[in-house]
């Protein structure tokens, strides 16, 4: 193959992909990307597994928080909430349907937080600004007390408990259980952002995108946008209870003060974090949350703190971040990302060359 | 070649599909994990490690345990550690959230290669991580909560509880109160999980018809004013508070401050009159008496000596331990203590294990040996009954920080077994080896 | 019918830290549009403030005044130092600036202060079914509420505070310093949650201890309307009074619940909350 018709051939694959439907492309990188985690997985021992398949729920939780207030435009500060329905959806069922397969779970939790996302989206959608942001608010500290009123039920204050099968027999002697695990999280979490990049892109995220901007401009040219924000909601409240029923799986555990206010302020810091309108910055918002939290205590066992200031350092330090982040890097860290790549790009290739 | 990378991906996720077709919660029995190891100990150290919180709601109070048993686990490194081997002790803040107590307990089993689990913290924490740390053969010692499921011998062999369980305890202050105040309409003032349901089960064998009114309370809530009206309404003239410091304190505060005076009896997670001390040192009762006047008369059970109890010769040593290796802004509490006889009972296990130490030397050392000592009631690690303190005394504090024993150590069951008096001949520290070589 | 009365009592004197906390919230929002969720965080540090003061000097009312006014001034820094350069940019920044500060300064008084709760006393005689504390509590609200319509009804400054929030455009052409206005409004509204911070916390205090105290808060100004200083102290009451009920004769375990129940009930008839007067909605 001579260097010439290499490039074609490139050129042409890529043309191929560009016009290749969205639906397809989005599929391709999903599979590289779970590609890409199988290997890394392959290498990394077995915590570590854990700590990718940790990152992989909140991420996905994290995407569909930034689907709703990127595209829609909307502000909630209560998405635990969801988390916590899909959590105890996937909690009752292996207790009390063991026979039930893990995917049949998984869309079963994705469609009660999705009904509660009809709910909660359709309550929600007069509101705005600070009543929507309480709204929700208490949304994330009220719900949890379900589990307080049902104890016999969900368990009350101390959750469910329960184990999940883990790798299969016919593997279990070659994919030790967390590498399993963590693979069955990132299959599931990719498919979502599967569905929500596509909804990002396609013709509902341009709907959504034109209520946002401009609601009274789309109602006139004949959209909905009441309904398209509960739309909105809907599909990023079944990404929270993926991610809850996620949890669950891979914990094992079901627990109302795990989903407290924190976790869906958490969240929301992670979508600003990272920055929105893409999911790469869904990605290093789920990742800050799992590593802020680690370097903080690393960085007090290494600096050998007192014990009040080693335990409080994380807190300070997510903060902190939070702070310095929206003040320096307004577009997140995918922004601030982009940003420096571009320079690079642009003082590597000279003003006016494509930066592709 | 090109195209095999993605066939390995559609592969496993193919194989991932077809899996996830048989039932989630249909688990597979694993073998037991070889115990004839001896992860986490070299010849001059071994590694232990904690959950607890640390931060966040739950931290007051209980992060004050870790903090006594690192002091003891200094003493013992300072006095040539156990066999040899200094003793390292991880402790992991896992803010009492169970999702962050697997994260945390499988970072300290699987990355820093524990030998053993000491004193892991709470009920539905603990809970969360037992089947994973059995699996592991990852010794389990000595969860810190009274909840009945680390008796377990058969399906958790590796667990053993420590503090008396929460219905034996409300047994014997059932019986007590039944005895002692056999026309006292009585009011439970209980926490709103395990530790309520397991309490009033005890209580109910002694007190059944006695029980006028029960009050539950939700941990974090610190509103119990509606609570406190009811208690009183009822017309209860004995309290039996099944709560933490800061929600006894809040009970004693707010009876006070609607001139409700009831006989308060505390179970032994409440009852730590220093915390509680420090806890009320702002206020004053209706005749300006100070914070050590509002808790004259508290009855309560324990298994360990008070903080203030006088000739104790482990208070001694602790008192000891406690001026050279804790920190001065920490008061002496029970609490302390409670993480000090823990480290000092799993210093005595580590050196019972022998010099070639193994987890099944451990167990072994567990199953057949004894460890008395600093406790007032007699500790049972044997290979039926992991289940740790067996019985409770009952004391009263009367302002100045005495405390009187008003019933001798009695033991129990947690099922519906009489409530026994026992022989016990408590050894001192001098008879009991917890380092060396 | 007693059980009735002390329980609507308890309701009130819990109601008028929701309302305290609601009215600050409700400045905030006038003067910056912006919910303010380091509220909690300014107010718990002038309380421990108030706390080593009071331990030093044995003097309550000194740690009382100098929580205020370092309530105050923090809420000055904040509003110079953090939400001035995202004002301008959308809702979520400054919700999230805030929401940072939060955890930093949670962070901060646990490193300072440690996690342990200490006793932390009131500011009156705290025993009777309606104490002196209660009392001075529910007047502190009410002269505060009353000052505050007050001032922006009937002072220049507040005139100028609104139109600096409202049109600012406006307020600078006919020479307002709306910087200025909108730094003064974070004071006024930080002096008032360290007010609430001290009312909240006692009898303990430790870093979370106003966690629960400010979701109150926001529900008590959502459901009162964030228009008005007397929405924001009825949401309060109303609230107080109604978690105080449900408490008493259904649970604890219910109170959360049924603070969400309120609220949806309250949004659902009323989008901007009951007592904001109707008026054309604001974009």
């Amino acid at each position: 193959m001579t260097d010439d018709t290499a490039r074609t051939g490139r050129a042409a694959v890529l043309d191929r992909w560009r016009r290749s439907p969205m639906l397809l492309r989005h599929l391709a990188a999903a599979l590289a990307a779970f590609l890409g985690i199988v290997l890394l997985t392959s290498v990394t021992d077995p915590f570590t597994n854990l700590r990718i398949a940790t990152i992989g729920y909140h991420l996905v939780a994290v995407a569909g928080l930034a689907l709703l207030i990127g595209v829609s435009g909307q502000i909630s500060l209560g998405h635990g909430a969801f988390m916590f329905i899909g959590a105890y959806t996937m909690a009752l069922l292996v207790i009390h349907v063991p026979g039930s397969p893990l995917w049949a779970n998984l869309l079963l939790a994705i469609a009660a937080s999705c009904a509660a996302g009809v709910a909660v989206g359709a309550a929600t959608a007069r509101l705005h600004g600070p009543y929507l942001a309480g709204a929700t608010l208490i949304l994330a500290v009220g719900l949890p007390a379900v589990a307080l009123r049902y104890p016999e039920a969900l368990g009350g204050s101390n959750g469910l408990t329960f184990s999940v099968a883990g790798t299969p027999p016919a593997l279990s002697d070659t994919v030790p259980d967390p590498r399993w695990q963590s693979w069955v999280v990132w299959l599931a979490v990719l498919l979502a952002l599967v569905v929500v990049a596509n909804v990002s892109r396609g013709r509902l995220g341009r709907r959504l995108r034109a209520v946002r901007d401009d609601e009274a401009a789309a109602a006139l040219s004949g959209l909905r946008p009441g309904r398209l924000r509960t739309v909105a909601f809907v599909i990023s409240a079944g990404c929270g209870g993926l991610a809850g029923a996620l949890q669950a799986y891979l914990l094992g555990t079901a627990t109302p003060s795990s989903f407290g206010l924190a976790l869906s302020l958490s969240l929301l810091a992670a979508v600003v974090l990272g920055g929105l309108g893409s999911l790469w910055g869904a990605l290093w918002g789920a990742l800050a949350l799992v590593y802020v939290e680690v370097w903080g205590h690393d960085a007090a066992e290494a600096l050998g703190l007192s014990d009040h200031v080693a335990n409080n350092l994380p807190i300070a330090l997510f903060g902190a971040a939070l702070i310095a982040i929206v003040l320096l890097w307004p577009s997140g860290v995918q922004g601030g990302l982009a940003r420096l790549g571009a320079a690079v790009r642009t003082r590597r290739i000279g003003p006016g060359g494509r930066p592709d | 070649m090109r195209k095999a990378p993605p066939l390995v991906a559609v592969l496993a996720a193919a194989a991932l599909l077809t899996a996830s077709c048989t039932g989630a919660g249909e688990v597979a029995e694993g073998d037991a994990a070889s115990l004839d190891v001896s992860t986490g100990v070299t010849d001059d150290s071994v590694r232990l490690g904690t959950h607890m919180p640390l931060t966040g709601p739950a931290a007051p109070g209980y992060s004050q345990i870790s903090v006594g048993a690192r002091a003891v686990f200094d003493y013992v490194n300072a006095q040539g550690g156990v066999h040899g081997r200094q003793i390292e002790y991880l402790v992991e803040d896992d803010g009492y959230d169970p999702v962050r107590t697997v994260e945390v307990v499988n970072e300290l089993v699987l990355q820093d290669e524990i030998f053993a689990m000491v004193g892991g913290l709470g009920t539905p924490t603990h809970a969360r991580v037992i089947d994973f740390l059995n699996e592991q053969g990852v010794p389990d010692l000595f969860v810190s909560s009274g909840a009945l499921m680390w008796n377990q011998p058969d399906t958790h062999p590796l667990t053993f509880g420590y503090q008396v369980d929460y219905t034996r305890e409300a047994k014997i202050q059932g019986q007590y109160v039944a005895e002692n105040f056999p026309d006292a309409s009585v009011g439970v003032f209980f926490q709103n999980d395990d530790v309520g349901t397991d309490t009033q089960a005890g209580l109910e064998q002694y007190l059944g018809e006695q029980i006028v009114v029960r009050e539950p309370y939700e941990s974090g809530n610190t509103d119990i004013g509606p609570q406190v009206s009811a208690l009183e309404e009822a017309g209860a003239e004995v309290v039996i508070c099944e709560c933490i410091p800061t929600y006894m304190a809040l009970l004693i505060l707010e009876s006070q401050a609607i001139g409700y005076e009831p006989q308060f009896v505390a179970s032994s997670i409440g009852a730590d009159t220093v915390t509680l001390n420090g806890l009320l040192q702002e206020f004053a009762d209706a005749d300006g008496g100070t914070a050590d006047d509002m808790l004259d008369g508290l009855i309560a059970t324990g298994y360990l000596p008070q903080a203030t109890a006088a000739d104790d010769p482990w208070l001694e040593l602790y008192t000891q331990i406690y001026e050279e290796y804790v920190p001065e802004e920490q008061p002496f509490t029970n609490t302390l203590l409670y993480g000090m006889v823990q480290a000092t009972q799993t210093s005595m296990a580590l050196m019972a294990a022998g010099p070639d130490l193994t987890r099944q030397s451990l167990v072994d050392a567990l199953h057949s040996g004894e460890f008395n000592g600093p406790g007032l009631v007699p500790f049972s690690t044997a290979e039926g009954e992991h289940s740790g303190f067996q019985g409770a005394y009952v004391t009263q504090y009367h302002a100045g920080g005495r405390s009187e024993i008003l019933q001798e150590p009695r033991v129990t069951d947690r099922e519906t077994g009489p409530i026994e008096e026992f022989d016990f001949s408590r050894p001192t520290p001098d008879e009991v080896v917890f380092y060396g070589g | 019918m007693e059980q009735l009365a002390e329980l609507v009592l308890n309701g009130v004197s819990s109601g008028a830290v929701y309302a305290a906390l609601a009215l600050s919230l409700m400045i905030i929002y006038q003067a910056t549009r912006v919910v303010n969720f380091a509220q909690p965080g300014l107010a718990l540090i002038a309380a421990y403030t108030a706390f080593s003061v009071t331990r030093a000097t044995g003097s309550y009312w000194l740690g009382f005044v100098l929580a205020l006014v370092v309530g105050g001034a923090l809420g000055v820094l904040a509003e110079r130092l953090l939400i001035r350069p995202v004002q301008r940019r959308s809702e979520l920044s400054a919700i999230i600036v805030t929401l940072g500060l939060l955890m930093l300064l949670q962070g901060v008084a646990g490193m300072v202060w440690s996690n342990e709760p200490h006793s932390f006393p009131y500011p009156l005689d705290f025993r009777g079914r309606f104490s002196a504390t209660d009392a001075f509590a529910v007047a502190a609200v009410g002269v505060t509420a009353l000052g505050l319509l007050l001032l922006f009804r009937y002072t220049p400054l507040g005139l100028r505070m609104r139109a600096a929030a409202f049109r600012p455009e406006v307020a600078r052409m006919v020479g307002v310093r709306v910087g200025l206005m909108l730094t003064v409004g974070w004071g006024i509204a930080s002096v008032i949650g360290a007010l609430a911070g001290m009312l909240a916390v006692p009898p303990f205090i430790f870093p979370n201890v106003l966690d629960g105290v400010f979701v109150y808060g926001i529900t008590a100004a959502v459901i009162g309307g964030l228009d008005n200083p007397f929405g924001a102290v009825l949401g309060g009451f109303t609230l107080g009074i109604g978690l105080s009920l449900v408490s008493g004769y259904l649970g604890p375990e219910l109170v959360t619940l049924a603070a969400l129940v309120i609220v949806v009930v309250v949004l659902s008839l009323r989008p901007d909350g009951l007592f904001t007067r109707p008026r054309a909605r604001q974009v």
